[in-house]
């Protein structure tokens, strides 16, 4: 099995083995893979630069970006005072650009903002103002007839709805491993499992001593979401207090696929954008989410009570949808700061960058962000020489099922990897798993988030012993060893067949 | 492991079969003997037999092969049966789509990507677990919770274990088993939680499974929070009250590592709504006249895939029936239409086949919605002039009930339609 791990290597599909020490000096370390991390990581593989990468969980996107609504937001929602404002539409343009370059999926799919109620329209009013303002293009108010067209499945008690052309949806995981695959073919130092112990600044050098040894670079970039706050406190910068608000999703069978073409958000609130209906990406629609504060930054519950308010509060607006159309359930926990904006910036700490508080629009305006913590970092005086290598793209996967009839044949022809079907919901082939690993998974959840196989209607019934039987061949691990997302996330143990071998296990 | 791979795929079936669990090679088998001449069945495992390969538990043939056998035996019976009986059997392989002018798609590990054509085809692609989302199990997410039937995959055929210490959720009949499986072990099964007053697998493995090794069954009661981050810590588990609403007042921590979940089992019907068959609400699965044929001429179906069923040998007896006529309309014959619909009325979720004929002989198969004793089955007509009794002494959800229909028993009905009540008596 050693063979075809070395064969996946040579082919550049698996990521470099960090060296066990580094001396020389890094220019950037960014602490955090989500979605913000990966995608200034990427931005700052295009110059001649040093990067490494840290993150804690085993896989990149792991920690809020994977439980993300998965929305390029219209760009009108944030007021334009705040940060977020501006990059929220500043980052939906530059969107088409990077899902060209990645190949990883975006739609532009519109969205509704609705009004109930004579009340609501003043509301909706503002909205269409303040997105005029901005400059979002197609902003347009639609009346219930209209509305009624485009979405029949709404209610009818809708009496009037904000449309936006520009909102498009991805799958927030899709968009880490690509920017994060992308960036390491372009020479980031990528470290999962590697979580940050301690900062400390000695001559304009900071010492980064992580799980997997210390590292020295020019420049920390905080990006470590919910943990952005003890970051902080390591490196000694101005604390940063970080909110955990909790967000749980429900995502329904894809029997009711089409029932909603475009996000529809209910008239938002003061403090809230409400409950949404969000078609996916991948064409299941997924209701949520909540928002509630929550102490515990691991806190990952769902609750009864959530549901609860998630289906009485999409009821009225979409009747159709009900809870017994549930196939996974899962919740989120946004990285709120005082005051609800982004925090962006140099801190008093010499070379210590936050990029934290990044909620809603988060995922909208990470390539925004991108860019301008490579303008902050010119500014503090890393030297920005472009390289003349940098490869945009990424080699397209293959999705089996959306080929034609001719290509599959042709295809599984070529290559016997496309000649056995792995997920049954899904219908994800044994290639596409085999290509998945070959591209950094190395768990069940790393397999379901580039593959989605074990996210239809089985959760994994059926496909979670062939992964788990690719992943231990490809891996050269035994079966057992196997997790769902690494750590102590273990699936199963060897038999009990002696006292030894159960202690050997514990 | 009895090996018959066909070595080259033909042109032209008779009959091609979806899915090598006992109900496509009993279909299989008994289209041979209608006369059919070639008869492919396509399954997706390294071999066919399908679920009963890991039942390595006794306790099935009673009925079809009046003996006792483990699920690998009897699969390993029909498979012979149906290999002796010139079926080609293609496994490691997956019918991707049955197309409008019934050319099957094929994925085969050994041909690759192929059209094949065939006159008629069956459809007995079994069926899946519900999961722990289909009933929204609050908490958190972490490794350890499974269906019982991937447990029992883990334990029968990969050789490992699912945890140490073991709550199971439902009593379903394969959460039942595995209780006892785990047990035999050496894992500790602490407990099986029921939402229902009353338990949804047979009786005899109520006895066998749970009774016999002191394996607490909490009937009323459920589990209503998972914790722990990266693999379970413990469970909640509360009563309910007559509502089926937890009362959480009396809820209480069961720890474990592992959170079985055995609630029932959903019509595997990928493929059936792909071919926009039309599906009942309630089974899920694909509606059926007498002769097991869908909504789609020349497209029969049969076992788990139209409606979840207790024991393989009522697979193998509906097997038999969808086969025999999917073999006679390879064949150019048409099985002969019926003239009643049947309808499922009071305490009954619903009946299979849909409709059927008042001149043949049926076996219909229905399911009570709760439990009642001293009732009696009614059959009749929508104006009530017809009816007809059957006495039974009691009836379970968890018990399919098989009810004979004659021509004998219909012979002072007239009309078109059928309801069918389980009443007291």
């Amino acid at each position: 099995m050693l063979c075809a791990r070395r064969s996946l290597r040579s082919r550049g599909l698996v990521a470099r083995p960090a060296p066990v020490t580094m001396p020389e000096l890094l220019d950037v370390v960014i602490i955090g893979g989500g979605v913000v991390g990966c995608a200034i990581a990427r931005e700052l593989t295009r110059y001649r630069l040093r990067v490494c990468l840290l993150e804690k969980e085993c896989d990149v996107g792991f920690g809020t970006s994977k439980a993300n609504s998965g929305i390029i937001h219209g760009g009108h929602h944030s007021d334009p005072r705040s940060v977020k404002g501006g990059l929220e539409w500043e980052g939906n343009q530059l969107w088409d650009a990077l899902a060209a370059d990645l190949g990883f999926g975006f739609k532009r799919i519109g969205e509704l903002t609705i009004a109930l109620s004579e009340a609501d329209l003043p509301v909706l009013e503002n909205l269409l103002s303040r997105g005029r303002a901005k400059g979002v293009t197609g902003l347009e108010m639609w009346t219930a007839e209209h509305v009624r067209a485009a979405e029949p499945n709404l209610s009818q008690d809708i009496i009037a709805a904000l449309h936006a052309p520009t909102t498009g949806v991805v799958n927030p995981y899709e968009a880490c491993f690509c920017l994060a695959e992308s960036a390491v073919r372009n020479g980031l130092d990528l470290r999962t499992e590697t979580t940050v112990l301690g900062l400390s600044l000695a001559d304009g050098i900071w010492a980064v001593d992580t799980s997997g040894g210390t590292l020295h670079t020019r420049f920390v970039l905080n990006a470590a979401g919910l943990f952005s706050g003890d970051i902080a406190a390591l490196a000694g910068a101005p604390a940063l207090a970080i909110h955990p608000r909790k967000g749980e999703e429900y995502l329904l069978d894809k029997r009711l696929q089409g029932h909603i073409t475009r996000v529809i958000f209910p008239c938002p609130s003061p403090v809230s954008k409400g409950i949404l209906v969000i078609p996916t990406y991948d064409g299941t629609l997924m209701v949520g989410p909540t928002a509630h504060s929550v102490e515990d930054p691991l806190d990952l519950t769902t609750s009864a009570a959530g549901s609860d308010e998630v289906f009485s509060s999409v009821q009225r607006f979409a009747p159709g949808i009900c809870p017994r159309d549930v196939i996974a359930q899962f919740a989120g926990l946004r990285a709120a700061a005082d005051g609800d904006d982004f925090v962006i910036g140099p801190t008093s700490q010499k070379g210590f960058i936050n990029i934290a508080g990044i909620q809603s629009p988060g995922l909208t305006a990470a390539p925004a962000i991108a860019l301008r913590v490579v303008g902050l970092l010119r500014d503090e005086g890393l030297g920005l020489a472009p390289r003349d290598d940098f490869a945009p793209g990424l080699p397209a996967p293959v999705h089996f099922m959306s080929l034609s009839t001719e290509a599959q044949i042709e295809l599984a022809e070529r290559d016997p990897r496309y000649r056995r079907m792995s997920c049954r919901c899904e219908f994800i082939t044994e290639g596409e798993i085999l290509d998945a690993i070959g591209r950094g998974a190395k768990t069940l959840d790393g397999i379901k988030f580039r593959t989605r196989a074990g996210m239809g209607r089985c959760q994994g019934g059926f496909c979670a012993a062939r992964c788990m039987e690719l992943l231990a061949r490809e891996l050269d691990i035994p079966f057992t060893d196997v997790t769902k997302r690494g750590g102590g996330s273990w699936v199963a143990i060897p038999r009990l067949t002696g006292v030894a071998q159960e202690a050997s296990h514990d | 492991m009895i090996s018959s791979k066909p070595a080259h795929l033909q042109g032209v079936y008779d009959v091609v079969v979806a899915g090598g669990g006992p109900a496509g090679l009993g279909a299989a088998l008994a289209a041979r003997e209608a006369g059919a001449e070639r008869v492919l069945v396509v399954d997706r495992e390294k071999e066919a037999g399908g679920i009963l390969l890991q039942c390595i538990h006794a306790g099935f043939g009673l009925h079809h092969f009046k003996e006792e056998l483990t699920g690998p035996e009897y699969a390993g019976r029909v498979l012979r049966e149906a290999l002796e009986h010139g079926v080609d059997v293609l496994s490691d392989a997956y019918a991707l789509d049955v197309l409008p002018d019934k050319r099957i798609k094929l994925m085969s590990a050994e041909h690759g990507v192929t059209l094949i054509e065939a006159r008629a085809a069956v459809l007995s692609m079994g069926a899946r677990e519900r999961t722990r989302a289909a009933i929204r199990i609050p908490g958190a997410r972490p490794a350890g919770v499974l269906t019982a039937g991937f447990a029992q995959r883990l334990v029968n055929l990969q050789g490992c274990l699912p945890g140490r210490r073991v709550a199971i959720l439902g009593s379903g009949d394969i959460g039942l088993i595995m209780a006892r499986r785990l047990t035999l072990e050496g894992v500790e099964v602490v407990g099986v939680f029921e939402l229902m007053p009353y338990a949804n697998g047979l009786n005899r493995n109520i006895v066998q499974c749970l009774r016999d090794f002191d394996i607490p069954l909490h009937l009323s009661t459920t589990v209503v929070q998972v914790h722990g981050r990266e693999r379970v810590e413990k469970v909640t588990v509360a009563p309910v009250d007559d509502h089926l609403k937890p009362v959480l007042s009396k809820a209480w921590d069961v720890p474990c590592d592992t959170l079985l979940v055995s609630i029932g089992l959903i019509p595997e019907n990928e493929l059936s709504r792909q071919m926009n068959l039309r599906l009942d609400p309630v089974t899920n699965g694909p509606v059926v006249n007498s002769a097991m044929e869908t909504s789609r001429d020349g497209v029969f179906a049969c076992g788990n895939v139209v409606h979840i069923h207790d024991l393989v040998d009522f697979v193998s007896a509906e097997a038999g029936l969808a086969g025999r006529w999917a073999g006679l309309a390879a064949q150019g014959r048409r099985p002969p239409e019926d003239n009643v619909r049947l309808s499922a009325g009071e305490n009954v979720g619903y009946c299979v086949p849909h409709s059927l004929s008042t001149e043949r002989e049926h076996t219909v198969y229905l399911r009570v919605r709760k439990p009642m004793e001293q009732s009696v089955i009614r059959l009749s007509s929508s104006d009530g002039r017809f009816t007809v009794d059957k006495k039974v002494r009691y009836v379970f959800p968890a018990e399919m009930i098989n009810l004979k229909v004659g021509p004998r028993m219909l012979q002072n009905f007239h009309g078109d339609a059928l309801r069918i009540d389980v009443l007291p008596r």
